[in-house]
């Protein structure tokens, strides 16, 4: 059988600033991280003849191909949706790359959420299936929808308030040795979260992202060029889609377990292709939009076992020199939250060695993209 | 105008409208499957049945009656409606006769009162509950909330 197993690498990674307010467009945006990978892989613009982004991306690779000067492209596609789309951008790309559809893949996110509109106040759009069945019960935002399966979560296993703040505090301390993240030099304590503002009980201020203006871009080659190439190739061990059955996306109230989400399904496909297993990853950069989110990730993909998540925490487990230290640029909570691209980039740094929080000889770093929604998966080895 | 007439309104598409109807007539209804030898319960609705494949479907009556499964207190930034009544409840309620059935709606003093007439602290996880029917907006859209049963 054909496999993508390090068949294709990242070569080129690019980013802008992140700010709550960046002056420039989002199509600007897009441009200058693509622009800044192709520069880090030493590719000319030139050259790339694919794209992936999300369906929720609104710069398309029409505008984004004639602004960076693209050759003639062989192939594109957008992964359904928003943050569970990320690392599936790299599956497509890779798959493209592994079987000559194209030989330069471009993926890239590119957000105003600091500066833009809210998604969840565009009510027109949201409020026919499915949210008829939630929207007008004053379930409107994404804070709502996973406090919801957060309480219940913390009922049935009892995972706690400090749990989650074990999450915030380890991205929050791994931004404060990131100088490009927004909570650069500005600490969380135990009492700051706990004497928070509520946002969606039982869900808190620090338990949620930041609101961010930028852009990220990775660079796909296949595995023989991107030993040509100017950085040290990051491989695509394996990546992996999950929508599992009666999955609803956000409001998953309807399956049978709602808390065994989208991670579980990604999870056994992304393992049966990997030469390793979760004992042997070294980093995880896990989707953090919410602080529940990642609890539930550490069982779907198997770093403990089921209601187990918030024990998990405990003891510096997520930090530096822990048991799987999380989110080594801050994550989505404390780095810039653009739909968790910057988990792929800062994972590509932790096997390049050139993270801000470098785990010693780092090897193998899992990537996950939005839990609570159709969702993906990377296993990244140097 | 009362305070629950600026809510959001159901945009019900052509599966979910007969739950309306039905709420609309007090009845609360569940779509079923209409095939002899399956007649699993859905939820959402959709056109045809997941275990089976019917297209068959039928609209079961329900109790009424439910446990909470979830709950959250949404505070601001919210829509101007629901930031009026905040914090305010939201609540997943699963149905006695199928607890895989689950409603997404709020707890209430009364089938009209505002979306926080009910003290927090009352709502428990299992708390057991039944459905009402609030006509709200313009056309008197029959949203269905929960009474705490005691
Ligand atoms: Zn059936």
């Amino acid at each position: 059988m054909a496999t993508l197993k390090d068949a294709t690498a990242i070569a080129g990674i690019g980013q802008t600033a992140f700010a709550k307010r960046l002056p420039e467009s989002e199509k600007t945006l897009a441009c200058r991280a693509i622009l800044a990978a192709l520069d880090d892989a030493g590719i000319a613009p030139s050259e790339v003849d694919g794209f992936a982004s999300y369906t929720m991306e609104e710069t398309d690779e029409v505008e984004v191909a004639k602004a960076i000067g693209a050759g003639d492209v062989t192939f594109f596609s957008k992964v359904g949706y928003g943050g569970g789309g990320s690392c599936a951008t790299l599956g497509h790309l890779a798959a493209a790359v592994a079987t000559g559809q194209a030989s330069v893949g471009v993926a890239w996110r590119s957000r105003k959420r600091g500066s833009g509109p809210r998604p969840w106040k565009n009510t027109a759009v949201q409020l026919p299936t499915p949210a008829q069945w939630t929207r007008p019960y004053g379930l409107l935002r994404p804070a709502d929808e996973i406090g919801m399966l957060a309480r219940r979560y913390m009922h049935e296993y009892g995972a706690t308030r400090d749990h989650l703040f074990n999450v915030a505090l380890a991205c929050r301390n791994r931004a404060n040795q990131n100088p490009d993240a927004i909570m650069y030099e500005r600490p969380l304590t135990r009492e700051m979260y706990m004497t928070s503002r509520w946002i969606s009980e039982p869900l808190c201020l620090f338990d949620n992202c930041l609101e961010t203006d930028g852009a990220l871009a990775c660079v796909i080659v296949s595995a023989e060029r991107a030993r040509d190439c100017r950085q040290r190739p990051v491989y695509l061990h394996s990546v992996a889609q999950g929508l599992p059955a009666q999955h609803h996306g956000m409001v998953n109230y309807w399956n049978d377990d709602p808390l065994t989400g989208p991670a579980w399904t990604a999870a056994r496909q992304l393992w049966k292709q990997a030469d390793f297993g979760p004992d042997d990853v070294d980093v995880a950069q896990i989707y953090d939009a919410f602080t529940p989110l990642v609890p539930l990730s550490l069982e779907g993909y198997g770093f403990c076992g089921r209601g187990e998540g918030g024990a998990f925490t405990e003891g510096g487990a997520l930090e530096s020199g822990g048991r799987l230290p999380v989110n080594t640029g801050g994550g989505g909570l404390s780095e810039a939250y653009v739909h968790g691209f910057n988990l792929i980039t800062e994972g590509v740094k932790q096997l390049r060695g050139t993270s801000t929080a470098q785990v010693p000889d780092a090897a193998t770093c899992l990537v996950t993209a939005g839990e609570g929604v159709p969702t993906s998966a990377v296993l990244l080895r140097n | 105008m009362g305070v629950n007439d600026s809510l959001l309104l159901p945009v019900a598409d052509e599966d979910g409208a007969p739950f309306w109807e039905y709420a609309a007539r007090g009845e609360l209804r569940v779509q079923s499957c209409a095939a002899p030898a399956c007649g699993e319960l859905r939820f959402p609705p959709r056109p045809c049945c997941p275990h089976c494949g019917s297209f068959a479907s039928e609209w079961r009556e329900m109790s009424g009656r439910g446990r909470l499964w979830s709950y959250v207190i949404p505070h601001p930034p919210l829509l101007p409606a629901y930031a009026e009544q905040a914090p305010y409840n939201a609540v997943v309620v699963e149905l006695v006769e199928a607890p895989h059935i689950r409603l997404a709606g709020n707890v209430v003093a009364s089938a009209d009162a505002p979306l926080n007439s009910v003290d927090p602290a009352r709502l428990r996880i299992g708390a057991p509950v039944r459905a009402v029917f609030c006509p709200v907006g313009p056309d008197g859209f029959p949203l269905v909330r929960w009474l705490l049963e005691r």
